[in-house]
């Protein structure tokens, strides 16, 4: 069975915008999907209707079985617990350290510190910055940064990784090296979903491909079966 | 266990950020500091006066003087009468005689004064002492008895009374509007403050709903601000009331312009207010900060 299914989603935001029209897909778990088209064409539209920040005007988006798109407000933080959410610009408390950061995702929970602890440090680890845990997010590189976001996105074992843009601040060489860590933690088993512009990493990467165009799918490729068509 | 961890780091984290965003938790505390300010003048006033009041109800007496060849059935008529009046709390006879030995014993001059009189030739009046329910009204009383046959003179603080009772009554008046005024403005200006507070750390509410915090949960470090807020705004009111009251007390030796009106006591009296104080402010800071931080959560 597929982790997300969504079926017939509809968005139409209060202004009038349709962002997404009868989007229709499913992704199973461990996969490693791409979403790419151009600006404003409801790619972020799409994700946020997974972790519920933005509820569809019609269609279901069924997570893990569970109709996202019928849950009550109140009880939302039930499905972000089991989804971690990476943006293009960190989204970091710039007063607290990176350990902090990171930490802050499990204290609200109401883990003990002895469980915080290791799982902190495990997540540091994966993303390459065990060695950077007592810094502010001001005294660290963009990429670096961004592994600390996505450290803090990890570090609760979420079932689902969706990254909106999280190269789009970066250079190249970095956001390969931020590609390399995503990549280690779908190997881990967890399912990611990254919205992206750039098409030399999606070229690269060789991996499902889904293309939407004002709103509407418009084409789904399987791994190793992209190539790029803009141009 | 959960619940207990997640409100400790509750206080912690309010607690760092009282200090971390100290400008506007100035802001903040400043509006409560006011608040509480006038507040506590408000409720001082309004206790003091309504003291005053009560003070001089109880004392105020209308003295009525009788001629001197009433007879003892006339004065029982006159005493019916004045209890058929209504407003009438008490109304006390003492005669002649009594009003001369008593007079004696308060001083020996009047005692060799008065001495060289018999019971028939007091020079005294027998008197009637009545007090009434409502001050205000006490002159319709006065005119009333008066117009009674066999009554010489009526006597009562005319003028002071009148002019007491009716600024008692404009310093309530004034005193309760300038409170509610004040407090219609300071009441928007502290939710002001506090909305920029929260407005500013919005991005730590956005991540906390990002990483699974429940809307209880995001809302309880802002809650237990308000209250650190309201606590450490209530402060400098607290010692003020209290220092300045004393003061003020010792100042005027308890009473104001005369014996007549007297001040309340600083203990408890000031307890009290500094109780109520710190429970003003503390629920000001802490609704102030729940109202302001439900606009960022999608409830
Ligand atoms: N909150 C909103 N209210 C109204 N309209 C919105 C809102 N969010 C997005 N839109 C509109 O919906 C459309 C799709 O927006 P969306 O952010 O999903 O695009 P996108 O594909 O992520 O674009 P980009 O690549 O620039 O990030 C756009 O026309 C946008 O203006
Ligand atoms: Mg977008």
């Amino acid at each position: 069975m597929s982790l997300i299914r969504i079926i017939d989603a509809n968005k139409k935001y209060p202004n009038g915008v349709t962002a997404v029209y009868d989007v229709s897909l499913s992704i199973n778990k461990g996969e490693f999907v791409f979403i790419i088209g151009s600006t404003g064409c409801g790619k972020s539209t799409l994700v946020k209707m997974i972790y519920r920040e933005v509820k569809p005007t019609s269609g279901k988006i069924l997570v893990g079985g569970v109709d996202v798109a019928k849950l009550r407000n109140s009880r939302v933080y039930k499905i972000r617990r089991k989804i971690g959410v990476v943006y293009q610009d960190f989204k970091l408390l710039n007063q607290s350290t990176v350990y902090e950061n990171v930490a802050f995702a499990l204290e609200v929970l109401g883990l003990p510190k002895s469980e915080i602890h290791p799982k902190v440090l495990k997540a540091l680890d994966l993303v390459g910055l065990k060695g950077k845990v007592k810094q502010y997010p001001n005294q660290l590189s963009g990429g670096e940064q961004q592994r600390v976001a996505i450290a803090r996105a990890i570090v609760n074992g979420p079932k689902i990784l969706i990254c909106d843009e999280p190269t789009g601040n970066l250079d190249e060489k970095t956001s390969f090296e931020i590609m390399k860590v995503l990549e280690e933690i779908n190997k881990l088993g967890t399912t990611v979903i990254m919205v992206t512009h750039d098409h030399e990493i999606v070229e690269k990467m060789q991996k499902r491909v889904i293309r939407l165009d004002a709103g509407r799918l418009l084409k789904d490729y399987s791994e190793g079966t992209y190539q790029n068509e803009s141009n | 266990m959960k619940a207990i961890r997640i409100l400790g780091r509750s206080i912690r984290d309010s607690f760092k950020s009282v200090f971390r965003n100290f400008a506007l938790s100035l802001a903040s505390i400043s509006c409560i500091v006011i608040t509480l300010i006038v507040v506590s003048i408000s409720i001082i006033l309004t206790y003091n006066v309504n003291n005053f009041a009560t003070l001089v109800e109880k004392d105020v007496t209308i003295v009525v003087f009788l001629d001197t060849d009433v007879t003892d059935d006339e004065i029982r008529d006159i005493e019916e009468d004045i209890n058929k009046l209504s407003n009438i709390e008490t109304c006390t006879f003492q005669s002649k005689t009594e009003i001369a030995s008593d007079m004696m014993e308060s001083s020996s001059e009047l005692k060799a004064i008065l001495e060289q009189y018999t019971d028939e030739t007091n020079p005294l009046q027998d008197t009637f002492k009545v007090k009434v329910t409502d001050i205000e009204k006490i002159k319709d009383v006065a005119d009333a008895i008066k117009e009674m046959d066999k009554v010489s003179v009526v006597k009562y603080g005319e003028d002071m009374i009148e002019q007491l009772v009716s600024v008692f009554d404009i310093v309530k008046n004034v005193s309760i509007g300038m409170v509610i005024a004040l407090i219609l403005v300071t009441a928007f200006l502290i939710s002001n403050t506090i909305k920029i507070t929260i407005f500013s750390r919005r991005r730590q509410i956005e991540i906390m709903r990002l990483v699974g915090a429940s809307n209880l949960n995001i809302r309880i470090p802002f809650i237990i601000e308000g209250f650190f807020l309201g606590a450490l705004g209530s402060i400098i009111p607290i010692v003020a009331t209290c220092y300045g009251y004393t003061a003020l007390y010792d100042n005027f030796d308890g009473q104001l312009f005369s014996p007549f009106i007297k001040l309340i006591e600083p203990s408890p009296f000031i307890y009290q207010i500094s109780l109520l104080l710190l429970v003003i402010g503390v629920m000001v800071g802490m609704i102030g900060s729940a109202l302001a931080v439900r606009k960022h959560l999608k409830i």
